[in-house]
């Protein structure tokens, strides 16, 4: 069974929308609602870096953990889904959630998508697939197609990936031989640079004694 | 209680493969069919696509998927459109494409909306007594017409301008060039005038062709990018694709050269931050550093290029301290760019509107070509210059000549070129002629000139072309009649002077998709017309893409609401103005609609300069349908239907089609023979100047059998060299007293290619264009320039009296000091959610949503000092008088003394908002006060491109 992921290769994501705007298209998504989205960081400056992020589809995701109502729920593949039939629209998993992806959509002209709304990994919901009920409340269900998310199949540099994580890891690996480092992953600096950045402080502290 | 549901596994492979998506007829569920559910109440909400849409849900059937082409810039990028019912229901990565892989930015993503359209203009309408009335299609041309007749009668054909679009297909331009000619003007112009004229110029003035010699996927090959003028992180957003694999896979420096710290400037490896309209002091900067260290190639320079040693003159004064204090880079930045370009050959160099939107434009892109020649970067694969077009069918329009001063191919406005289209047109010479005013005009010039052979008012000055004294224009009256025929208004500058003019018209149309801000930007009450036209998804036809290809693009869904295609529009247009049988002589007309195919076929017949020749409706729909089998880096087919030839047969593709020529997919490379798509530097400038050999030197492509530079082929050269008998019998009657661009034959082309010599001659690339103001690129400073002291040593031009028909003012602008009140330099840009003048993109609401506020950006210390804080309304002021009312966006992106504005916005007008002056339902979602307003006068001096570049103005709280 396939565990999917999706990743953002911050060496190439130019924050051109592309995902944000393929998410819309797919799934109608309307006004005000979004599932996806680019973050930048350092906005004009030296180290600008964006990442585009929606549900993350974790492994042990905290949304599950803490939904009140038990309404979220990972397939077998990974894919964290939710009902809408369940879900009370309280907010707590926005509140677990590290990236922000929960959406709380007012009333909108379809009228239809006023509990959480999030991304599916472009998998629809617990209705029969490819029913309108399934279409009208998550979206289309590309996965039931064979297809892979829109989001990461139209990015343009080919930054965003979604798929099985083996073959997304795969996919990174080479970049990084090809680059012969990775040193512009996203927290790279975080996880491995500790040592570094405090190596300063340390020497600060030596002078001083 | 844990729910759990199983769902199959994926059979896709992740996007970066060459995965086909497969499955599409598998879709057995209807899309929309939410909406059919809504009920009665829901449905009057409900805009009429969205109803065909619910229907289309309720009637099953088969999913068909058509192959089109993106509409908004010039990378080409494929989709996949499924359609059902005639409606259209997806939109899935082309990933076999050898342009995008299946990648598209926001704008790619975007085009399904095109067939939703809930903001479009819907009806033929006319403005009467302020208000808005819908009427039929006949009326309104009907009045149009009568109206432009009773023009042509009273002031003449010159006083009807057609303004051309870059968003025509070829076949649409190329008809629109000819509709313009039958109706006896050169007063036709488009994009292109306000984009890359400068380019074309001064490119094809160095060596040829005024167009990117390389493509998108060669710079994969690339060891070196520098970037000057160009951001396609958000222009050309699937160019980065290409460009972060040469990065990746090179080891590639990439160097943005940007007044602005741009996004691509953020992903490259090294930036360098100029002063607006320094591009030429840059580039010599640069040169200085490779002359004075012998890093200029040369035996390229010996064997294929002329004049550098004039440049070498130039170039010895920009010291690095000279360039510092005028460009604002140090020595030390300037010698490192030097080496790195220096030390990764090949290097390729991109430009967009950054360096040719100047009065100076044609000096910028002429260095540019130089520093590439000096670096002995052209013709090779990796280097090249790759000149980024704007709109996605800029340079086919281009080709086509929608251009005041030329007819389809860059034949020129001579009497020579009149009568070799008179012919591929089957017409009589004299009758075209008597379509045109046959008076001659002196104007302000001292000349006396016939309008069939002086180029028309340029597009960047239509507005002058109404305001004007009469008197100093060398046409016989101002003009009467605008018709923007897929053009934003907001893309040309002096916005405040464009009001009155509009207002001054006895006549204002509008054909377009969408109602544009050239429907609400007057205060007429009467007098205007909008015209549905239906966009490219809606017919169908053949696009070129930036790098010379050309796709052939299907329809997704028939034409919205009322609209209709261009060929028809212009059909009808033609019927009512008296000359539909001449316009379709050898053109099928069906139903008042004109036949691409024809018209594909009857520019083949024509194109001979540039090579349109080869690429025949079929081969170019061969190409369409076997995608998958181009490289995706060298775009030649490795097999399959097209085997040997390259994706799109990218001009020029020689001869006639039968005799199979694959496309040049880079120009000038001369490792391989001309007949398969090699070639060298065009012989366009005469065999010698000044005693001066101006033919390449021992540098040709494999199988020349002439071993050395030659002069351009003709009837008679062919006799002298012993090749007339290759000549068919036929072909020899053809060709008599013919030169490779006049035989219509293409027999000249054929036997030269066959004894491997390119047809337009092999030359050297000249660095100095004699015929322009500068022959040498100097540097000059803007017209409104901050650095007042600098003007003595760098002025601009005395004023000119005349050129394209109008006095054109330098001097007389840059003399007055305007730094003082206004003392922070005007530059703007492109955001990556919208395009050009926005009318389209602003209205669909997956891109509107994303940048909802017309901006501008301003340095914290700018800021600060006129009391702004990030996200407070300010007032941009500028020396003309005009005052536009933005956000401020306060980041160090821009320099301390820069302000930047984005150009898409239009809709709000000196702090008014004008939503109220649209048709009903078909303003724009996102409306914003258009940059535009805010530029000031000043003109290329070879191709009246607009300064949009770099003016001066001041901020203040509002």
């Amino acid at each position: 069974m396939a565990r999917m992921k999706f990743l953002c290769d911050t060496d190439r994501c130019i924050e051109c929308e592309a995902c944000t705007v393929a998410c819309k298209n797919e799934h109608e998504v309307p006004w005000g609602i979004n599932r996806r989205r680019v973050v930048t960081i350092n906005d004009g400056q030296e180290g600008e870096r964006s990442v585009s992020v929606a549900c993350m589809h974790c492994s042990d995701a905290p949304c599950i953990a803490v939904c009140p109502v038990d309404c979220i729920y990972q397939a077998a593949d990974g894919i964290v889904l939710h009902d809408k039939d369940i879900c009370i629209g309280c907010g707590y998993c926005f509140f677990a959630c590290p990236f922000g992806a929960p959406q709380f959509p007012s009333e909108s002209s379809f009228g239809s998508r006023g509990k959480m709304d999030k991304c599916t990994f472009c998998a629809g919901g617990p209705e029969e697939n490819h029913s309108n009920e399934e279409h009208k409340k998550y979206g289309t269900n590309r996965i039931a197609e064979g297809k892979l998310p829109l989001c990461a199949e139209m990015c343009s540099t080919k930054a965003l990936l979604a798929g099985d994580a083996n073959q997304v890891a795969d996919i990174y690996r080479q970049r990084v031989v090809w680059r012969g480092s990775n040193t512009g992953a996203w927290g790279w600096d975080l996880a491995y640079g500790r040592a570094q950045r405090e190596r300063p402080q340390a020497d600060a502290a030596e002078t001083r004694k | 209680m844990k729910l759990t549901r199983i769902h199959e596994t994926p059979q896709a492979a992740v996007g970066d493969a060459k995965g086909e998506s497969s499955g599409i007829d598998r879709r057995t569920f209807l899309r929309y069919s939410g909406l059919a559910a809504g009920g009665t109440a829901l449905a009057t909400a409900l805009s009429p696509t969205m109803v065909r849409k619910a229907e289309a849900a309720t009637a099953a059937g088969k999913v068909e998927v058509k192959r089109t082409v993106c509409s908004h810039c010039s990378v080409g990028c494929g989709i996949y459109a499924e359609v059902n019912n005639g409606v259209w229901i997806g939109q899935e990565p082309a990933f076999d494409h050898p342009f995008n892989n299946g990648a598209h930015c926001a704008k790619g993503a975007s085009v399904r909306e095109f067939g939703m359209g809930e903001r479009r203009l819907k009806y033929p309408m006319k403005l009467v007594g302020g208000k808005w009335q819908r009427v039929s299609w006949d009326e309104a041309i009907n009045e149009i017409g009568d109206k432009m007749l009773q023009v042509r009668e009273s002031s003449g054909p010159d006083s009807v301008y057609w303004l051309g679009s870059a968003k025509h297909s070829n076949e649409q331009a190329y008809l629109f060039r000819k509709f313009a000619a039958l109706w006896g003007s050169n007063n036709v112009d488009h994009q292109a005038r306000i984009c890359h004229s400068t380019t074309v110029a001064g490119v094809a003035n160095t060596w040829g062709y005024g167009a990117m010699t390389n493509s998108f996927n060669d710079i994969h090959n690339s060891k070196a990018v520098i970037l000057i003028g160009s951001n396609p992180a958000e222009a050309h957003p699937v160019a980065m694709q290409h460009i972060l694999q040469a990065k990746e896979r090179n080891n590639a420096a990439i160097i943005v050269v940007d007044p602005r710290f741009s996004r691509t400037a953020a992903r490259g490896t090294e930036y360098v931050r100029i002063r607006p309209g320094t591009d030429v002091a840059f580039i010599h900067g640069l040169l200085w550093h490779i002359f004075e260290n012998g890093w200029e190639d040369k035996q390229f320079i010996q064997q294929r290029v002329y004049g550098l040693d004039d440049i070498r003159k130039e170039v010895k004064q920009w010291t690095p301290d000279e360039v510092e204090n005028v460009v604002g880079v140090t020595g030390a930045q300037m010698e490192r760019v030097a080496r790195t370009l220096a030390e990764n050959r090949p290097g390729t160099i991109v430009w967009c509107m950054g360096g040719t939107q100047h009065t100076t434009g044609n000096n910028n892109t002429r260095a540019y070509c130089i520093l590439q020649l000096a670096l002995g970067n052209m013709g090779v694969s990796g280097g090249g210059a790759n000149i980024f077009r704007g709109h996605d069918n800029v340079q086919g329009a281009t080709d086509m000549c929608v251009l005041s001063h030329s007819l389809p191919g860059y034949y020129g406005l001579s009497e020579g070129a009149w009568k070799h289209w008179s012919r591929v047109w089957d017409l009589d010479y004299e009758w075209v002629k008597a379509r045109f005013d046959q008076g001659s005009y002196t104007g302000m010039g001292e000349k006396a000139v016939s309008p069939m052979n002086t180029p028309g008012f340029p597009v960047s000055r239509w507005i002058d072309g109404v305001l004007e004294d009469k008197a100093n224009l060398a046409q016989k009256d101002n003009l009467k009649v605008m018709v923007f025929w897929g053009h934003a208004p907001n893309s040309q500058t002096r916005g405040t002077e464009m009001k009155t003019a509009m207002e001054k018209l006895d006549t204002l149309v509008v054909i377009d998709p969408y109602p544009t801000v050239t429907a609400v930007m007057h205060d007429r009450t009467d007098g205007v017309y909008l015209l549905p036209a239906s966009s490219q998804f809606e017919t169908y036809g053949s696009v070129t893409a930036s790098n010379r290809s050309l796709q052939w693009r299907s329809k997704v869904i028939e034409p919205m609401f009322e609209s209709l295609p261009d060929q028809t529009i212009m059909y009808k247009f033609a019927k009512k103005l008296g000359y539909a049988d001449e316009l379709c002589k050898n053109i099928q007309v069906n139903n008042d609609e004109p036949l691409i195919e024809d018209i594909t076929r009857e520019y083949n017949s024509g194109m001979w300069t540039i090579g349109y020749t080869g690429q025949s409706p079929e081969r170019l729909k061969a190409h369409q349908q076997n995608w998958g089998t181009f490289n995706n880096t060298t775009l030649l087919a490795e097999g399959g239907p097209a085997n040997g030839e390259y994706y799109g047969l990218p001009w020029p593709c020689w001869g006639n089609a039968e005799m199979g020529h694959p496309g040049t997919p880079l120009l000038y490379d001369t490792s391989k023979p001309v007949a398969r798509g090699g070639l060298n530097f065009r012989a366009r400038f005469g065999v010698e100047r000044d005693g001066v050999n101006l033919l390449a030197e021992g540098s040709f492509p494999p199988g020349n059998e002439l071993k050395d530079g030659h002069p351009e082929f003709t009837a008679d050269m062919l006799k002298k060299l012993g090749w007339w008998d290759d000549l068919t019998d036929a072909e020899k009657q053809a060709a008599e007293g013919r030169n490779w661009k006049t035989d219509l034959s293409g027999g000249i082309q054929r036997v030269a290619i066959k004894h491997g010599c390119a047809p337009f001659g092999n030359a050297k690339a000249r660095t100095v264009v004699w015929t322009f103001p500068d022959p040498v690129p100097l540097h000059r400073e803007p017209l409104y320039t901050p650095r007042r002291d600098l003007v003595a040593k760098y002025p601009t031009y005395d004023d000119v009296k005349q050129h394209y028909r109008l006095p054109v003012l330098y001097k007389s602008i840059q003399e007055k000091d305007f730094s003082k009140e206004y003392p922070l330099i005007l530059t703007s840009g492109r955001l990556v959610e919208y395009q050009g003048g926005g009318d389209e993109t602003r209205s669909n609401p997956w891109l509107a949503e994303l940048q909802q506020e017309m901006f501008a950006e301003i340095h914290p210390v700018d800021a600060n000092n006129a009391g702004l804080r990030d996200g407070s309304t300010m007032w941009v002021e500028s020396p003309e008088g005009a005052r536009i009312e933005v956000k401020a966006l306060i980041t160090r992106r821009v320099a301390p003394g820069v302000v930047f504005l984005p150009f898409h916005f239009g809709g709000k007008f000196q702090g008014k908002d004008l939503r109220s002056k649209y048709p009903e339902g078909a303003a724009p979602f996102v409306l914003g006060e258009a940059a535009n307003t805010a530029m000031t006068y000043g003109y290329d001096s070879v191709t009246q491109m607009q300064e949009s570049k770099v003016s001066l103005c001041r901020i203040k709280a509002a």
